[in-house]
């Protein structure tokens, strides 16, 4: 990989998507024998910096440059600088000084990692900004689907929930449609972003036939401060008419997938029957994700030969 | 003095004459005026460009701009005279201010500045400001600019009393709730970037609701910084029907499109946003059938730190004054949407018509209020020889036609490229 930063799978070809899928199968191969020590990233140093609430992207990011050797430091946004009024600027200038080798940025604000990058010498990976975009758990979903059906080309996938406000929807409709799968989907109208169909995704009038044929069904997190700004009633009229049941995944092939980013509200996004079934690859997702981090990291930081 | 050999724009064509002024005025247009003088041959000659619409930040943000980068900027480019905006620390909402920008601005004696008033006390919405006391030291106008007043009722009553003295209200127009923190166009370009949206009906909504107001009341109306198709439709429907509004567009919206927001440039951030192909093309079309009828330049100067920021933190807003006239040029009359005097009128005469000023017009015994062009020399903007505090422009490295050679005012020349 020959580009500095990892800012989105807007930016990214085919051809880059595929090498960090194909070295992630790899590193989830070893993490599956329980091989947590690698050199990949010895002396190296990772940061990252969070500048909202996480604990399963931090963390996965924390093992992944941990599992290979990596110096690793958390900040925090509540403890950092930034209550004392430090810019993003000013901040990434701080980090670069300490000679970080890379630095994983999550922040409410959409382009926050572009302007980092665009100031820092450290390579930097995006963890999810505003509604922007969450390369990585785009990736690892892809690295999941990849490993069960062998290849992206020609899968159909279905994502219904908060399409709106969501950044792993976006990144999702990019890879996938890069690696050929086609993508539906389906919300209330307050949830569907304006012209999304530009970008390639077929939007749907109803959850079923959003679901008719798919190879995967993706349900995305409802946040419940959407219901108080008038975008949906209540959780429970969400569930009734939006949510993905078995009825609903009656309609999508025999054996399809159910996947979701995390964390699910049961009963909302999904039943728990789904949640807890053979077919979804829920947990799976989370080892994907360690997995297809490992390789992020390793191939930005690499030395071209 | 006498300026020679210039191609003039009168308002029923351009043509060649000489120009003699004495005192200030203008005493003489003829095609050949004997004596020495300045040679203008190769040059154009407008009447004194007005821009209507400029933030000079002064009192309150002399970080990002004050009355005399202000007006050094509009000089340059090609400006004679300018109103200010009243969203200044503390807010021109009373005859102090007023006076005291007035006062700075005959210091720097450059270009005439007019000061405009805010409709409410401190641009909080409650309160009639010192209306009568602003018009007596020289306020031209009220505007809550940045802001829309949101009450209809304290709106309608600062109309009415506003019309006592004279004085239109320039509206800004934007529904607060339905913009809920947007910061570009809801379209195609949010949903790409993710950055939050503002649907075409947050601006639309205050315009029909100022027309309503306008035409109920009977009193006169300006709407500012107009950005969407369905505001031009708004505005050409009520003037089709009698209603007395008159509107204003900026060269960026016809210009550009929320296509250069994608690459989270904060120069791109300005409020009403840009929008899209559709409302380029509409803008262009009001323009020319006379529904826009003027052409402002929004000038919003900021320091480099308030735009080194997350797009989301940035400030709001475009330093135009120093390209105001050759985008405008090279869009409208370049392109044959317009003709020179249909420039002049946009970037001159309208804006004196619906203020009160004198100016717009190269005639005998007129203030000599001049802007001389070269129409042919293609230049590429550079923010970095701004003149302006602020350098923020989404136009660095455009190629554009027409440049201000030479800006006269009151006889006096007040600005010449080296």
């Amino acid at each position: 990989m020959k580009r500095k930063d990892i800012l989105g799978l807007y930016d990214l070809s085919a051809e880059e998507i595929d090498e960090i899928l194909t070295t992630g199968l790899s590193m989830k191969k070893l993490l599956r024998q329980n091989i947590k020590k690698l050199p990949h990233l010895q002396g190296k140093s990772v940061t990252t910096l969070f500048y909202e609430n996480s604990t399963r992207t931090r963390c996965s990011f924390e093992l992944a440059a941990k599992y290979m050797g990596a110096h690793v430091v958390n900040i925090a946004a509540e403890s950092s600088s930034v209550k004392k009024g430090e810019t993003l600027v000013d901040t990434g200038k701080t980090l670069d000084a300490m000679k970080n080798d890379v630095i994983v940025i999550r922040h409410p604000m959409g382009g926050a990692p572009r302007l980092l990058a665009n100031t820092v010498k450290a390579h930097v990976v995006n963890a999810g900004d505003g509604m922007n975009e969450h390369p990585s758990q785009a990736l690892l979903d892809m690295l999941t689907m990849r490993e069960n059906f062998g290849k992206i080309e020609g899968l159909k996938v279905a994502i219904l929930g908060d399409i709106r406000h969501s950044r792993v929807a976006k990144s999702n409709l990019f890879g996938l449609k890069k690696l050929g799968a086609e993508v539906t989907m389906y919300a209330p109208r307050t949830l569907i972003p304006t012209d999304i169909e530009k970008l390639g995704a077929k939007v749907c009038s109803s959850r079923e036939e959003a679901a008719e044929g798919a190879d995967v069904v993706m349900g995305l997190r409802i946040q419940l401060e959407r219901q108080h700004g008038g975008l949906f009633p209540s959780l429970g009229e969400y569930a009734r008419f939006y949510g993905v049941n078995d009825e609903v995944m009656k309609h999508a092939k025999k054996g399809a997938l159910v996947m979701h980013p995390g964390p699910v509200n049961r009963g909302v996004e999904l039943t728990s029957t789904l949640i807890d079934g053979d077919t979804s690859r829920i947990e799976e997702q989370v080892l994907s994700g360690i997995a297809v981090r490992m390789a992020m990291l390793f191939l930005l930081t690499k030395e071209e030969i | 003095m006498i300026f020679k050999n210039a191609e003039i724009v009168f308002q029923d064509g351009a043509r060649k004459a000489d120009i003699r002024t004495e005192k200030g005025k203008i005493v003489e247009i003829a095609p050949q005026i004997e004596g020495k003088g300045k040679d203008l041959s190769g040059l154009t000659v407008f009447p004194g460009l007005i821009d209507m619409h400029v933030h000079l930040r002064e009192p309150g943000f002399e970080k990002k701009e004050n009355i005399e980068s202000g007006c050094k900027a509009a000089v340059k480019g090609g400006f004679t005279q300018i109103c200010c905006m009243p969203n200044t620390s503390p807010v021109t909402d009373n005859k102090v201010v007023v006076t005291y920008i007035k006062a700075r601005a005959e210091e720097v004696n450059l270009c005439k500045v007019h000061p405009v008033g805010a409709i409410t006390k401190g641009q909080e919405g409650n309160e009639l400001s010192a209306i009568g006391a602003m018009k007596a030291a020289g306020a031209v106008a009220l505007s809550e600019d940045g802001k829309t007043v949101e009450d209809t009722k304290i709106m309608s009553l600062a109309m009415q009393y506003a019309s006592d003295f004279g004085l239109v209200c320039l509206c800004h127009c934007e529904d607060k709730g339905l913009v809920d923190g947007g910061v570009v166009n809801e379209g195609f370009r949010s949903t790409l970037t993710g950055l939050k949206g503002s649907i075409r009906a947050a601006e639309d909504i205050i315009i029909a609701r100022e027309i309503c107001l306008s035409e109920s009341l009977n009193i006169p109306v300006h709407i500012c910084h107009v950005s969407t198709y369905s505001g031009v439709q708004i505005i050409r429907e009520a003037k089709a029907r009698g209603v007395f509004v008159t509107a204003e567009t900026c060269p960026h919206y016809f210009t550009l499109t929320d296509e250069v927001v994608s690459s989270f440039d904060t120069n791109t951030k300005v409020n009403p946003p840009l929008r899209e192909e559709k409302d380029r093309l509409a803008i262009l079309e009001g323009l020319k059938d006379g529904t826009l009828d003027c052409i402002v330049t929004d000038h919003a100067p900021h320091h480099a730190d308030d735009k080194n920021v997350e797009y989301n933190l940035a400030a709001f807003g475009i330093s135009g004054l120093e390209t105001s006239f050759a985008l405008s040029y090279t869009a409208l009359v370049k392109s044959g949407l317009i003709s020179l005097p249909q420039l002049a009128e946009k970037m001159s005469a309208r804006p004196a018509k619906i203020l009160g000023l004198e100016g717009g017009e190269l005639a005998v015994g007129k203030s000599a209020d001049f802007t001389a062009v070269d129409l042919n020399e293609e230049w590429t903007v550079d923010p970095a020889a701004f003149v302006s505090k602020g350098k923020n422009t989404p136009f660095a490295g455009r190629k554009v036609f027409g440049r201000v050679k030479l800006t006269v005012v009151d006889g006096e020349i007040k600005y010449e490229e080296k």
